[in-house]
């Protein structure tokens, strides 16, 4: 059974020019990226900004064009397709998008929102069956019918967030992408609208692609996880309890805040700013601020190999077990603090 | 030494009350968490101690804010601006508006330190090197001349950083400062603010709807629910054995590396809009555990434990006869 | 009327500004729209013996230097000034928006070219382009109209350029692009209707400015031909007179400023109720 979407050698770059007869720089958002996404499994992208995974997001859905690679879902090769043809795929591929009231029209009712997936795709609803449409929509989302006419600026930011949900549910997709759909709101709504996505991808049989920036919301919300790190995938990882490989990964997890004060940590565990994405370096992305880094690290890119079952590392030298004070390994950063500004 | 104490603060905004009688103090090298989600009331309290409220169109109603025996509340413009950058410091949430574009960052930070300390430019060029160089900035001399667009976020917040240490305050108010940045970043500059409050002895008042700072960072902690507080206590106590329904719910509906797949408990309802507020405790409406005094009673504070004090009816012996 | 604009038409009648000027600008259109029927005399009809006349019982405003009743001219002038502003300023407001619309929505050489041809309209005085197209379509009625509509052109067309440039990049553009929307969808039915809020109030100012555009090409004869009166021409016409029958100018002066002032406060009332509304989203 093949994947549901398969992502080869993915590139995204953009050209960025100061001025008329200024040279082109180059900025890199994604890099030579390779994945599948099983059916009815959540993969969940975790990464820095920068990182690219936002842009990964749209490329997925061909939103954005990619500059190389390729992308086929369910066998179909997107980039080759033309513009009607892959509008008429797109139900079967949608987004939530991050910011719910910039991604709701404000001159929308939330009827209006529902709806509008169904004209543009040419299917014209009587009245009645309309209202009933919407109805089913909205409690599907944990909403109550009665805010079928109100407008987004009078919804709190959870209700904005479920109409979107609603609106990517419309068309009845298989793949549902969700670009850090929790990240604006409050800790307390963010947990209602996780337990809002867990119960439909069981009761629709939903394949999910989450982006999201929260390591914890990940590890608990996906079966996968892949961690980028300046336009490429540096680790794929089954999200329970695997102990990361990558310098980067294991980074993250213990750069989290962990709302428990009898686990504090001393120090950060990682130093220094993320590198330009302007000038992707030779070798490996992130070398310079690895503790592991060698002359190799710095001049071939490691590429994405098999660890373990279902475990995929990019790294010449990946974490060694039993690592039991993971604060030794970052001793250089602690005592020498690398820090490279933008620009 | 008591620090800064917040009496019994009723803030308007014409006819709404965005802050209900809060009460909180610090002590000197102490760093508290003012934790709560959006429309809590926490970057209004901040506001209120920096006297900036004005700015917002918002006015106090009653209450004290003492700092070192002074009311601030009481003193008239001019004498708070003595205060203002000098004793008592701020940093903003978003380091990317927080800084003037149209001068270097160097100069920023001199900027306090001729004002308030009265150096020539000379001295506080120096002095400003020196702090950015305390503040783990590489290449100092260079990054002074540079401009808030040429650097990194994580950047421009240790410049906002060195901007508030740099009249040697006695107190900082820092409003969400991690909140726009990464990750690994948010780690460092909390813990760089953690030094640097801890080895000059400043007090730091650390707002935050983020859990996981409060608990790796602050000493002490209280909880703002629509404009009250409903728990406060060390960061210890709270977090092993929080008391409030909320505080626990709040802890609860975090998810972490380690939670179970369908345990993430989530709190039924939204926050209550400042235009209505439930009648009674706040929270009832949402609370698994309200009792029939709590849509009618606001909650008293009541000592509960080691330095704890809750806001809730269950721990309010007195109000049991009611219900 | 959805329940947007009703919230608006609420919000304009609420404040002093907008009551007074709605109310002025009403009885201005009313006098126009209804002139035929209850204007006291027919606007073409002169009386040679009783010319120039100072008001009176039986002429309200007087008499012109023909003798034909001042306030029926005005009236009809009412209906003159209002079409030909209208009509003008509403047709280059359609054809602007969608023309600045399509070159920022579409951007590279289609802007280019749409946005040169706007700044060159725009670098030339409204009034050296309307005798242009004066001069071109000849004068009258028609020519007046294409003539305005034109002068405006490049005002509405770069105020929808900047709108659409700045809502193209919005999430729900991405969103209606994501659920399969087409180009044409996607412009006519998100970007346009967004952007038209300060379309509007530009559009009405505009109508103000137009009425005088209108003037002035009727005070040089080359607007409406007589005898359609036209307060431009109903001026010019008095200057003649200014010293012994100077309520020739003077009425269809005032009326003039009373329906622009008019305009413009009715403007000022719509930004207000518009910014309120935007107020509150961000909330």
């Amino acid at each position: 059974m093949t994947a549901l979407v398969e992502i080869r050698r993915l590139d995204r770059h953009f050209e960025v020019r100061r001025s008329l007869f200024a040279r082109a720089k180059i900025l890199t958002a994604v890099n030579q990226v390779s994945f599948d996404i099983e059916r009815g499994e959540i993969l969940g992208v975790v990464g820095e900004s920068g990182c690219g995974k936002s842009t990964l997001a749209r490329l997925v859905l061909r939103l954005i064009e990619p500059t190389a690679g390729s992308i086929r879902f369910d066998g179909i090769e997107l980039t080759q397709l033309s513009d009607r043809h892959l509008r008429r795929l797109r139900p079967r591929m949608q987004m939530v998008f991050q910011d719910p009231y910039s991604s709701l029209d404000p001159r929308y009712t939330v009827e209006d929102t529902l709806l509008e997936p169904l004209s543009i795709q040419g299917i014209s609803l009587a009245r009645a069956a309309a209202r009933e449409k919407v109805s089913e929509l909205l409690s599907t989302v944990g909403l109550a019918s009665a805010l079928a006419r109100a407008y987004p600026h009078q919804l709190s930011g959870g209700q904005r967030q479920r109409v979107g949900i609603a609106r990517a549910l419309v068309l009845s997709p298989d793949l549902v992408v969700l670009d850090e759909p929790t990240a604006s709101l409050d800790v307390s709504v963010q947990a209602q609208i996780v337990t809002l996505l867990e119960s439909l991808q069981a009761k629709l049989n939903l394949t999910y692609l989450f982006i999201s920036h929260d390591l914890a919301l990940v590890s608990y919300f996906c079966d996968r996880i892949a961690v980028m790190y300046l336009g490429s995938i540096v680790e794929i990882l089954p999200a329970v309890r695997t102990q990361p490989k990558h310098h980067y990964t294991l980074a993250l997890m213990e750069s989290a805040l962990i709302p428990d004060p009898r686990r504090r940590r001393p120090t950060a565990p990682l130093a220094g700013d993320v590198l330009s994405p302007f000038a992707i370096p030779a070798g490996c992305a992130f070398a310079s601020r690895c503790a592991a880094a060698t002359h190799l690290c710095g001049v071939e890119r490691p590429l994405l190999k098999r660890y373990d079952q279902g475990h995929l590392v990019a790294c010449h030298h990946p974490v060694a077990a039993c690592k039991s004070s993971p604060q030794s390994h970052f001793q250089r950063s602690t005592t020498d603090d690398v820090y490279r500004p933008y620009g | 030494m008591t620090l800064l104490s917040v009496e019994n603060l009723h803030v308007r905004f014409g006819a709404l009350h965005p802050i209900d009688g809060v009460s909180f103090s610090i002590e000197q090298g102490e760093i508290l968490g003012v934790v709560g989600e959006s429309g809590s009331g926490k970057s209004i309290t901040a506001l209120t101690i920096l006297g900036l409220l004005h700015l917002q169109g918002g006015e106090v109603d009653s209450g004290r804010i003492l700092f070192n025996g002074i009311d601030l509340l009481r003193l008239v413009e001019r004498e708070r601006c003595s205060y203002r950058g000098k004793q008592i410091a701020f940093i903003s949430q978003n380091p990317m508006t927080s800084l003037d574009p149209l001068f270097c960052v160097g100069d920023q930070i001199a900027q306090g330190l001729v004002i308030h300390l009265g150096k020539s430019w000379f001295e506080a060029r120096a002095r400003a090197i020196e702090l950015m160089r305390d503040l783990r900035i590489p290449n100092p001399e260079v990054v002074y001349d540079q401009f808030p667009h040429q650097l990194s976020g994580g950047l421009k917040q240790r410049i906002a950083i060195a901007i508030a240490l740099s009249a040697e305050p006695r107190l900082i108010v820092a409003d969400e400062p991690t909140t726009a940045l990464d990750v690994t970043v948010q780690a460092q500059v909390l813990h760089l603010l953690h030094r640097m409050t801890r080895t000059r002895g400043i007090g730091l008042i650390l707002i935050t709807h983020d859990m996981g700072v409060v608990a790796q960072i602050c000493d002490r902690m209280i909880v703002m629910y629509a404009g009250t507080i409903v728990e406060a206590g060390k960061v210890e106590e709270v977090f092993t054995g929080p008391r409030h329904p909320y505080t626990r719910a709040l802890i609860n509906c975090i998810p972490r590396v380690e939670t179970q797949p369908g345990a993430l408990m989530a709190i039924p309802g939204i926050v209550p809009n400042v235009t209505d507020y439930p009648p009674g405790c706040r929270f009832h409406p949402r609370c698994p555990r309200a009792l029939p005094c709590c849509s009618i009673l606001p909650p008293r504070t009541v000592e509960c434990g080691d330095e704890v004090s809750v806001a809730c009816h269950l721990y309010d012996p007195s109000d049991w006869t009611l219900s | 009327m959805s329940d947007w604009q009703l919230d608006t038409v609420r919000r304009i009648l609420s404040t002093h500004k907008g009551l007074v000027s709605s109310v002025v600008l009403t009885v201005v259109a009313l006098a126009g729209v209804l002139a035929p029927i209850i204007s006291p005399y027919s606007f073409s009809e002169q009386d040679l013996g009783g010319a120039a006349q100072q008001p009176s019982l039986q002429h309200w405003l007087g008499t012109d230097e023909f003798g034909r009743d001042l306030l029926t001219r005005i009236m009809y002038g009412a209906r003159t000034s209002l079409t030909v502003a209208v009509v003008s300023i509403g047709a280059s407001v359609v054809v602007g928006v969608i023309l600045g619309a399509v070159a920022a929505y579409y951007g590279g050489v289609l802007d280019r070219i749409i946005i040169t041809i706007v700044d060159l309209i725009w670098s030339f005085p409204d009034i050296l382009i309307a005798l242009l197209f004066i001069a071109i379509v000849g004068p009258g009625l028609k020519g007046t109209m294409i003539a305005i509509s034109v002068a405006y052109l490049a005002q509405f067309a770069r105020l929808g350029r900047s709108q659409v440039l700045s809502l193209r990049g919005e999430m729900f553009v991405e969103a209606a692009r994501s659920l399969g929307a087409s180009n044409r969808h996607v412009l006519l039915k998100h970007l346009v209707p967004n952007a038209i809020s300060p379309v509007v109030v530009a559009g009405m100012l505009a109508v103000g400015d137009a009425i005088i555009l209108e003037a002035t090409l009727g005070f040089f004869g080359l607007g409406a031909q007589p005898p359609i009166p036209s307060w431009g021409a109903m001026m010019a016409s008095g200057t003649a007179q200014l010293f012994n029958a100077p309520w020739i100018i003077i009425f269809p002066g005032l009326a003039i400023i009373t329906t622009v002032i008019g305009i413009n406060l009715l403007g000022d009332a719509l930004i207000h109720a518009l910014n309120i509304r935007d107020r509150v989203r961000t909330t």
